[in-house]
């Protein structure tokens, strides 16, 4: 992939960033950190990548704990998030 | 897997992701949205095993079992943790997310320093996400060990500590620096450790009442590392969901901020700039007015229209259930009853609501700030249960101190101000509360539970 076109990803990326949570509610700041949270737990998928390819044992050992680590971090963040949310079931939206 | 086929599943993950955000800033929409983003996780950790640019898969038994074993500690910390201590979970689980963000770029970085010097930008990506990654890793232990109060939630100021915050940070570039320019591993481990520590001393001066905005503020870092890790790996997927989670996070945090009335800067450097603090003849006995359940039974029994302003300590109580008995009674008895939820009540933007939503509190009787601010002067008592720092004069009227500029909830305009408290102890930021030797202030002192059943008791025998 070429620079020029990382780098027209990111920039894209950071205004729907900007964009997609511009509107939320003080209510859901909370739930609303902790699914960002779970989201950057995605770093599984290059952990995942680098224990792929790990050859030696240092390599294997650190890749093997940043799965674990980032395991957590998702299912954790998603589960976690979920709960939450669980607790506003049925009662109709804000105001 | 066709490369095509591939790259097409990655780009409807990073779709889900977005989704999920979109999903989650609105009420209706927000659960589904949470479930949309886990969905999608959950493909994109399925389809990597079928990466068609790793040849070579050395490992993958012991990955499922890595993958397994993290499931096994995440869900049922997820699970069981009492929402009450949400707020620390999410700190934690946005530390490993660091930390496994920066071992994944020292694992990417050994692999191809093994083929020679690697790219000077990719050396520039490892070098920010070793940073960040660690950074975020220890300052979310710290910010752990400060919501669990396992440490003091004060700021933790030493002497010159501006100077050792700002000669780690130094330190941490100029290592940065040194491991771009000459590769390696002494500086990338020297980079790294220096890192860990930047990451305490950055979060060790921040007040307690300032760790959400901190946990935040670190969720986008985060989130930056990913895609940074990204760039390294050559993953669109990472890019993109790494800079939607930091580009969110960072309006998350200022929003946040705002919420609080404080700037993002001073949150972060305030314990710096200010002023040892204004000890308001903090220590010595002042005369307060306490009362007994009976006294307290009657103010609100004769009483028109009472607020009840629910903090931590009712959730830490348990005694959500209790609040709204007493709420139902009064409410029987023709008093006119309302819930002040002051944003940042409880640990974090929105937590009260969570935790009363649990409680079955109708959703109706929960009155933000704005709107039941300018209701006070007509309100005959103020029921505070377990709150002190969202109701601080000092917010308004004390320069300088940790709080000041924070909107509070105005409930010494009212008539009456009734205190639960378990002791004198100031709230969670540290400051102590001139409303508390009011005149028009009762305290009633004792475990929030406790004290309200006795409350409920003496009104059902007035």
């Amino acid at each position: 992939m070429t620079t020029m076109a990382i780098l027209t990803i990111f920039v894209l990326s950071v205004f729907v960033g900007f964009e997609v949570v511009s509107k939320v509610s003080t209510t859901l700041h909370t739930p609303l950190m902790s699914g960002a949270n779970a989201i950057h737990g995605i770093i599984l998928v290059g952990a995942i990548l680098v224990a792929d390819g790990a050859t030696n044992t240092l390599e294997t050992t650190l890749a093997i704990i940043a799965v674990v680590l980032a395991t957590i971090n998702m299912v954790g963040g998603f589960v976690v998030t979920d709960r939450m949310l669980e607790m506003f079931k049925g009662k109709g939206g804000k105001k | 897997m066709n490369s095509n086929i591939y790259a097409l599943l990655g780009l409807g993950v990073a779709v889900s992701f977005i989704m999920a955000l979109k999903g989650l800033s609105a009420p209706k929409t927000a659960r589904r949205g949470n479930l949309i983003g886990a969905f999608g996780a959950t493909i994109a950790t399925i389809i990597v095993f079928f990466d068609p640019a790793s040849k070579q898969h050395h490992n993958t038994l012991l990955i499922i079992g890595a993958i397994a074993f993290g499931v096994i500690v995440g869900v049922p910390a997820a699970r069981k943790i009492q929402m009450t201590q949400m707020p620390q979970l999410v700190a934690l689980f946005n530390g490993v997310g660091g930390g496994a963000a920066a071992l994944v770029a020292i694992v990417e970085y050994l692999n191809l320093s093994a083929e020679g010097k690697p790219s000077t930008a990719n050396l520039i990506a490892t070098v920010f996400t070793v940073i960040v990654g660690s950074t975020s890793f220890s300052g979310s232990v710290i910010t752990f060990l400060k919501l669990q109060e396992l440490m003091t939630t004060r700021p933790v100021v030493f002497p010159a500590g501006r100077f050792v915050i700002a000669a780690t940070l130094v330190g941490v570039l100029a290592s940065g620096g040194w491991t771009i320019a000459s590769g390696g591993n002494t500086p990338l481990l020297v980079m790294g450790l220096l890192s860990l520590l930047f990451g305490v001393l950055f979060v060790l001066p921040v007040g307690g009442a300032d760790v959400p905005i901190v946990i935040s503020l670190l969720n986008a870092f985060t989130g930056l590392t990913v895609a940074a890790s990204g760039y390294v790996l050559e993953s669109t997927l990472l890019i993109v969901a790494g800079t939607l989670v930091g580009a969110s996070g960072t309006i998350l945090t200022r929003k946040m901020a705002e919420a609080m009335g404080r700037s993002l800067f001073g949150t972060l450097f305030g314990a710096f700039t200010a002023k040892p603090q204004a000890a308001s003849e903090a220590g010595e006995a002042r005369p307060v007015k306490s009362g007994s359940p009976d006294d307290v039974a009657i103010l609100l029994n004769y009483a028109q229209r009472v607020v009840i302003v629910p903090g931590f300590g009712l959730a830490v109580a348990q005694a959500q259930h209790t609040v709204r008995e007493l709420a139902d009674l009064l409410a029987e008895k023709g008093v006119e009853v309302a819930y002040g939820i002051h944003p940042v009540a409880g640990r974090m933007p929105g937590h009260m609501n969570v935790l009363l939503a649990e409680a079955n509190v109708p959703y109706e009787q929960l009155v933000e700030m704005e709107e039941i601010n300018p209701t006070f002067p007509q309100t005959d008592v103020v029921l505070v249960v377990g709150a002190n720092d969202v109701v601080n004069p000092a917010a308004k009227t004390t320069p300088g101190c940790p709080i000041y500029g924070m909107p509070i909830l105005d409930v010494a305009s009212a008539g009456n101000v009734i205190f639960l408290k378990r002791s004198m102890r100031p709230g969670f930021a540290g400051i102590e509360n001139d409303l508390l030797y009011d005149a028009k202030t009762t305290l009633l002192f004792g475990d929030a539970k406790d004290s309200l059943t006795k409350v409920v008791n003496a009104l059902k025998a007035l």
